[in-house]
């Protein structure tokens, strides 16, 4: 027996951590709990720790062997994944910016999420893809949010964390899935804010959505970084007299279409926001769902806020993310303000 | 038979095939032709010189049915596959591009051409953390070295020392492409030779020579010497697909490789060097009864259920949207 079994408090023992932290403490839980798991991915050994950072210091504590810095080569770094998956392991690959899965995406598509299918499921590939995603100036290529890509491949779950102790918590969810799972770390939120993360095992299941913040009025639902913006919003509108539901959905699949139906028969009114583009985006699938099974309740058309169909420019007199205007905007006029 | 290789790897101990073995090999070869010849839509050379692995771990190609027998997947269940029954290997949801039998060894076969490589180097680095001396083989043709995903692959799989062994099956065409005029340098060994890794050309018409090839190139990969490429020379003797055109292949080469299919020549070769006619003959008899055996057993099993459409498309059911 374990000292952490005996004591509930040291079980619930809580760091104050940025997420980068917070997801270097379930790897590193995870690799000292199963070895089976083992890392693939450019510069992720030490000194570098990956371009993010969250695995500092595995690879000296569980070697190189197991944390392996590869040649740049996203293709043989998924693919080998893949292998390694069906070769009894639990690989996590990092792909170092969410453009990047392009590079690899034959892999991801047509392997890992086909495999348990196409092999009438004697194939499973437990897999963990980790990528990230900002809204730096960066230029085109380094920035794009592409989830609504992977959420359209029946086969890929997509985890998108809001913050630091649910990046922990689900990020312990995808190593311990036996499902492909994309992994999304927003890097406008990897080092800051922090907020108190359990120090020991910490496990947020995948496809149970977060009410964030209870509203009567209108319901936001949202992922990832958007999740601070909306409940910025929504404190700001209750003092306006608005009272808005904030839904953090955590995984876009599996997706809890079940608590936004609920909330949303509930304010009769919906607005999805995300830093996707806007047009084919998570959104669209998300008003068409409310919409479908709640038209006779709704007061008002679901409306959708994203980034617009350009690629992402690279001057700062060029906005591209939604913002908080944005989103206020869309929450009124769907109050008909 | 007489190896025309080019070059043979300096071999550390040669093994030469036992007389048990090289009947295992006939017996292969006849079924895979068999099967081949039966199957609609197959091509009959894709699978010849995998008959003569013998191998822990593969990965294959969307042609992958002579790989799949030579591997020792059940026959009939891998017949079944072939027309989408439910009996079949995957249950009639993968179908002739998608075959396998993990508890065979044969682990996954790919549609896409070439990106059976980089999963094979991740089978490989499981087999070295494992540290059972187990080896992995990852086929292809010649048209998959034009891709990206394979050099990627053989740089990580020599960078790495993993015990892996590629095995390429040059029959000289790219679908309707000849080598000439798509690759820049058509020595295949020697790109590969070029990352650092032992590289091997192997006359793939000459089961003893490739049996021999291989055993060496396995042996090091288990000992730790890590991945050989070998490229074993054949040439296509049919189309591209069952039914398209063949005729922009030229006559005399046509022929030539035809003269040396190591179907009959094999058989002759055998009759040579202390096989007798009658014991080939039961041989050919069994094999054709077996092969037999295997398309009634196919065309007798059902299709599957239209209710497991949502089956293994995530480990849990539940979580499928929208069915």
């Amino acid at each position: 027996m374990t000292l952490v079994e005996e004591s509930p408090a040291l079980a619930t023992e809580t760091k104050p951590m940025a997420m980068v932290a917070a997801l270097n403490s379930a790897l590193d839980i995870a690799m000292a709990a199963d070895d089976k798991i083992v890392m693939l991915g450019e510069d992720i050994a030490d000194p570098n720790g990956g371009v993010l950072k969250i695995s500092k210091g595995l690879s000296t504590k569980y070697g190189t062997d197991r944390v392996r810095a590869t040649p740049i080569a996203e293709t043989a770094i998924v693919g080998a994944a893949v292998g390694l998956a069906l070769g009894g392991y639990r690989p996590l690959a990092e792909i170092m910016f969410m453009d990047f899965t392009t590079v690899c995406i034959d892999q991801i598509v047509n392997h890992a999420a086909k495999l348990r299918y196409m092999s009438g499921g004697h194939t499973p590939v437990p897999l963990t893809i980790h990528t990230a995603v900002g809204t730096r100036r960066y230029g085109a290529q380094h920035a794009q949010n592409l989830e609504a890509w992977f959420m359209h491949i029946p086969g890929m779950k997509v985890v998108i964390p809001s913050g630091p102790k649910d990046a922990k918590g689900l990020l312990a969810a995808c190593l311990a899935d036996d499902d492909p799972c994309l992994f999304i770390e927003h890097i406008d939120i990897a080092f800051t804010p922090k907020e108190d993360v359990p120090v020991g095992e910490y496990v947020v299941p995948l496809g149970q959505a977060n009410i964030v913040r209870r509203g009567d009025d209108v319901t936001v639902i949202t992922y990832g970084r958007q999740v601070a913006t909306a409940a910025a919003v929504a404190a700001e509108l209750a003092e306006q007299g608005t009272s808005v539901e904030v839904i953090d959905l955590r995984t876009l699949v599996p997706l809890d279409i079940e608590c936004v139906l609920n909330s949303v028969e509930r304010t009769r009114r919906a607005v999805v926001v995300h830093d996707a583009h806007t047009f084919a985006g998570p959104g669209a699938e998300l008003a068409s769902e409310i919409t479908e099974q709640l038209f006779g309740d709704l007061l008002a058309p679901v409306l959708r806020v994203g980034a617009g169909s350009s690629p992402i420019p690279f001057a700062s007199s060029m906005s591209f993310h939604p913002t908080a205007d944005d989103l206020r905007r869309a929450v009124l006029q769907v109050m008909g303000r | 038979m007489a190896a025309a290789a080019t070059h043979v790897a300096e071999s550390h101990e040669s093994t030469d095939p036992s007389p048990e073995v090289l009947r295992e090999m006939y017996r292969l070869m006849r079924i895979i032709t068999g099967a081949s010849n039966r199957a609609s839509g197959e091509v009959r050379a894709g699978g010849l010189a995998s008959a003569f692995y013998p191998v822990r771990g593969l990965v294959s190609t969307y042609r992958s049915l002579g790989d799949a027998i030579a591997k020792g997947a059940s026959l009939r269940r891998v017949v079944a596959e072939l027309y989408g029954r439910s009996d079949g290997v995957c249950g009639g949801k993968g179908g002739p591009m998608h075959l396998h039998d993990v508890d065979a060894g044969f682990v996954t076969s790919t549609g896409i051409v070439g990106s059976g490589a980089p999963i094979a180097v991740g089978l490989a680095i499981a087999a070295q953390l494992d540290g059972e001396g187990r080896a992995v083989i990852s086929t292809f043709g010649d048209g998959a070295t034009s891709i990206g995903a394979v050099h990627e692959a053989l740089n990580m799989a020599a960078l790495w020392r993993l015990p892996v062994v590629f095995v390429c099956q040059n029959n000289q065409w790219g679908e309707h492409t000849p080598l000439a005029q798509y690759a820049a340098n058509p020595n295949l060994a020697e790109r590969a030779r070029s990352y650092s890794m032992n590289a091997v050309q192997v006359d793939g018409f000459d089961p003893i020579a490739t049996y021999r090839v291989l055993d060496d190139a396995l042996s090091r990969a288990r000992a730790g010497g890590g991945p050989t490429f070998v490229e074993a020379l054949t040439y296509r003797l049919t189309g591209h697909s069952g039914s398209a055109d063949y005729s922009y292949v030229p006559r005399d080469e046509l022929e030539a490789a035809l003269q040396r299919d190591p179907a009959p020549a094999f058989r002759t070769w055998l009759l040579g060097h202390g096989a007798s006619e009658q014991e080939l003959t039961e041989l050919d008899a069994a094999v054709d009864a077996e092969v037999a055996d295997a398309f009634d057993f196919a065309m007798a099993s059902p299709l599957p259920s239209p209710d497991l459409r949502y089956v293994d498309v995530f480990a849990d059911r539940k979580v499928v949207p929208l069915t």
